[in-house]
């Protein structure tokens, strides 16, 4: 399965009439760049399309059996991730949901570390024992990869309680989807962060279903950000395949959260293009093949390459070339990783316990 | 040595360890204005103030995360449950994260942490207050599951929990707050996965942990004036659990009754008799039975409660089976 479609990002895309009704509002800002200079957007389409070659790789490497397990693809996210990663110091902290390679991508994890995981070998970022659901870098303080839906969101409210019992100024970046607001650790988590001003930045990645449930079956109120209000939280919704929108919602957030020392719960909407994992149809099911192509005609490696080729400074060639650049990191990943040994058998038996007392 | 209770034995090792690692830190329902639902953790607010003695709102799945991603980052926390009855709304966290996540990141991320609180039966408090749930959590690879019997192991085992890179379940008793014990007046640490033999006889070894120890020791003196003089393992650790202390023990008397405050079915008796007939089969001269809660919930009238409960009567009509005594 691969997202190489006929609106891949390296085509040319029409050029938008001003007068053209806004999509999601997001046209608003068509003219704002958000102060960022021509070389930094390069580095976000480059990041986006990065994790976007690197997942169509691997969806050939799963259908391959090279990649085992559950493995749920971040394609159509993309500008959420690189948004809000361009956003914080190294010395922040992540952690996020099973939905996590781009979000790896984006922190700075190698993209040869994150495949050979994937392909369960011992290079691989966590060692071949977590996978794709549990991707895990100290280096970049990367907290994983959670498997349990809203389980990681209280262990978020933990790493900004620490940075907080430090009297750092560091911030706790949590994401997942927007089925977790009904469950209850949310609640809990974003009731004590509020309560004892932590500085967590929880993001709602609001791709309108919970694997096959669309958000109007399960969701009281589909306003998922006013749920901020009930704990007393500043609370935000964007436009999630605005890789501008995210970035200055999040540098209002991280401000928040450095200077007040007040958490912020983002919703940030957006779309996934293929299916909630590899074993699930793209479309037919719970969603209509007409709903896939509405959305992706708002792809946000498209959103940001038409506005830069707009702005005229990207030309075709430039973008072919770091297009080509995108895969041959993902193909060199996959080389890596392939040839990669699995990790010994002894190692079945290590990390279970360490055997060090402070 | 002084005599202490359980509870200021327990009071003890958290001041000594809080004053110890200044990443140590106590969280939980009531642990520090109210000085604890127990008084574990009495006046430890006032020596070490609300950022490190840390009262959370009735939400154990919520603190036991904060617990977690705290230990994540190189905190070393104590959760308190106020029951671990209540813990049940947390195993997520002690289960899916905190046990698991050294393993899943490859040995990245440690949890040094304890989850702590008073574990099984207390008297008429009905059934979902009075459960033991040392099988469900000894189930779980990187967990650690202590359970002290008497105020010397509470306190250095508490010691040694707090400092182990872990996650430790740590089951403390209701009924035992109160029992008094000698304990040593200088710094001492109890070894993690330990048992300790605590009365010596030939003729049964009685293997137990947790509250029933003080049942065992009942029984083994009211044995002893009949003539019967039984060994009294206390496991103190169920997991990693000491085989070798068991195998030992069984080696020499050749019988054996195992106690335990939780139900039958796959109960830690379970797991104890599984390890002495692949350790002793040889060795032998009964079967070994198991003395544990009747298969019920736990009843709110006092005298079905106490028939429903293991006790010291249970455990000597046990053991002379073992003998061919009866």
């Amino acid at each position: 399965m691969s997202t190489e479609t006929k609106r891949t990002p390296s085509q040319k895309a029409p050029r938008k009439d001003k007068g053209e009704p806004s999509n999601n509002g997001a046209d608003a800002q068509q003219d704002d760049f958000g102060g960022t200079t021509p070389e930094l957007r390069r580095e976000l389409l480059r990041s986006m399309l990065g994790q976007r070659r690197f997942e169509e790789k691997c969806a050939e490497a799963y259908a391959l059996g090279k990649i085992g397990g559950f493995c749920h693809l971040y394609i159509g996210q993309e500008a959420i991730s690189t948004g809000v990663m361009s956003m914080i110091r190294p010395d922040d902290y992540v952690i996020t949901a099973y939905r996590d390679h781009g979000q790896a991508l984006a922190r700075g994890i190698s993209p040869r570390a994150i495949m050979a995981e994937l392909f369960g070998r011992e290079a691989g970022c966590s060692h071949g024992k977590g996978g794709s659901m549990h991707l895990f870098d100290a280096d970049t303080n990367f907290l994983g990869g959670h498997g349990i839906v809203g389980g990681h969101v209280p262990i978020a409210a933990g790493v900004g309680f620490a940075i907080k019992y430090r009297r750092g100024n560091q911030v706790c970046i949590c994401f997942f989807g927007e089925a977790a607001v009904n469950i209850g650790a949310f609640h809990e988590a974003l009731n004590m962060a509020s309560l004892w001003n932590l500085p967590v930045i929880f993001i709602i990645e609001n791709n309108r279903y919970g694997m096959g449930t669309a958000i109007s079956r399960s969701t009281a109120n589909e306003d998922v950000a006013i749920r901020a209000q009930g704990y007393r939280m500043d609370g935000e919704s964007v436009d999630g395949q605005d890789v501008f929108a995210v970035r200055k919602c999040i540098e209002r957030a991280v401000e928040r959260a450095r200077k007040e020392k007040r958490p912020t719960l983002i919703e940030m909407k957006t779309y996934r293009f293929m299916g909630h994992s590899m074993s699930d149809a793209v479309s037919g099911t719970y969603r209509t093949k007409e709903e896939l192509e509405e959305n992706m005609k708002r792809d946000p490696i498209l959103v940001l390459h038409n506005r830069m080729y707009e702005a005229g400074e990207l030309t075709e060639g430039e973008m072919h070339k770091m297009d080509d650049e995108a895969k041959a990191i993902a193909q060199d990943a996959w080389d890596f990783a392939d040839a990669s040994p699995e990790p010994p058998l002894d190692h079945l038996y290590t990390d279970v316990y360490s055997d060090t007392t402070s | 040595m002084a005599v202490l209770t359980y509870r200021d034995a327990l009071t003890q090792a958290l001041r000594e360890e809080l004053q110890r690692d200044d990443r140590v830190f106590l969280m939980g329902e009531e642990v520090a204005q109210y000085n604890g639902a127990y008084k574990v953790s009495k006046g430890l607010l006032d020596e070490f103030g609300p950022m490190r003695i840390v009262d959370t709102p009735i939400t154990e799945l919520g603190f036991a995360g904060i617990g977690v991603g705290a230990a994540m980052v190189g905190l070393r926390p104590i959760v308190e449950f106020m029951t671990w009855n209540f813990a049940l709304l947390a195993l997520d966290e002690v289960v899916n994260a905190a046990a698991k996540t050294f393993y899943m990141s490859g040995g990245q991320f440690k949890i040094p942490m304890v989850f702590r609180g008073p574990n099984g039966a207390a008297l008429q408090l009905a059934a979902q207050h009075s459960q033991a749930w040392e099988s469900w959590l000894a189930h779980i690879p990187g967990l650690k599951v202590l359970t002290p019997g008497t105020p010397a192991d509470a306190k250095g085992l508490l010691k040694s929990a707090i400092r182990d890179d872990n996650p430790v379940v740590f089951l403390e008793g209701e009924m035992l707050y109160n029992t008094k014990g000698e304990v040593p007046e200088e710094e001492y640490l109890t070894p993690i996965g330990v048992a300790e033999l605590k009365r010596e006889g030939d003729h049964c070894s009685l293997i137990t942990h947790g509250k029933m120890v003080l049942v065992a020791m009942r029984v083994a003196d009211d044995l002893a004036k009949e003539g019967i003089n039984i060994d009294v393992v206390d496991l103190r650790t169920v997991r990693p659990m000491d085989v070798e202390a068991i195998s030992r023990s069984v080696q020499k008397t050749n019988r054996a009754v195992v106690l335990e405050e939780g139900w039958e079915i796959c109960g830690m008796g379970s797991q104890v008799v599984d390890f002495i007939q692949r350790e002793c089969f040889d060795d032998l001269d009964s079967p070994v039975l198991r003395v544990h809660q009747e298969d019920v919930p736990m009843p709110y009238a006092k005298n079905l409660e106490r028939a429903a409960k293991p006790d010291a009567g249970k455990t000597v009509a046990a053991i002379k089976k073992v003998m061919y005594l009866d």
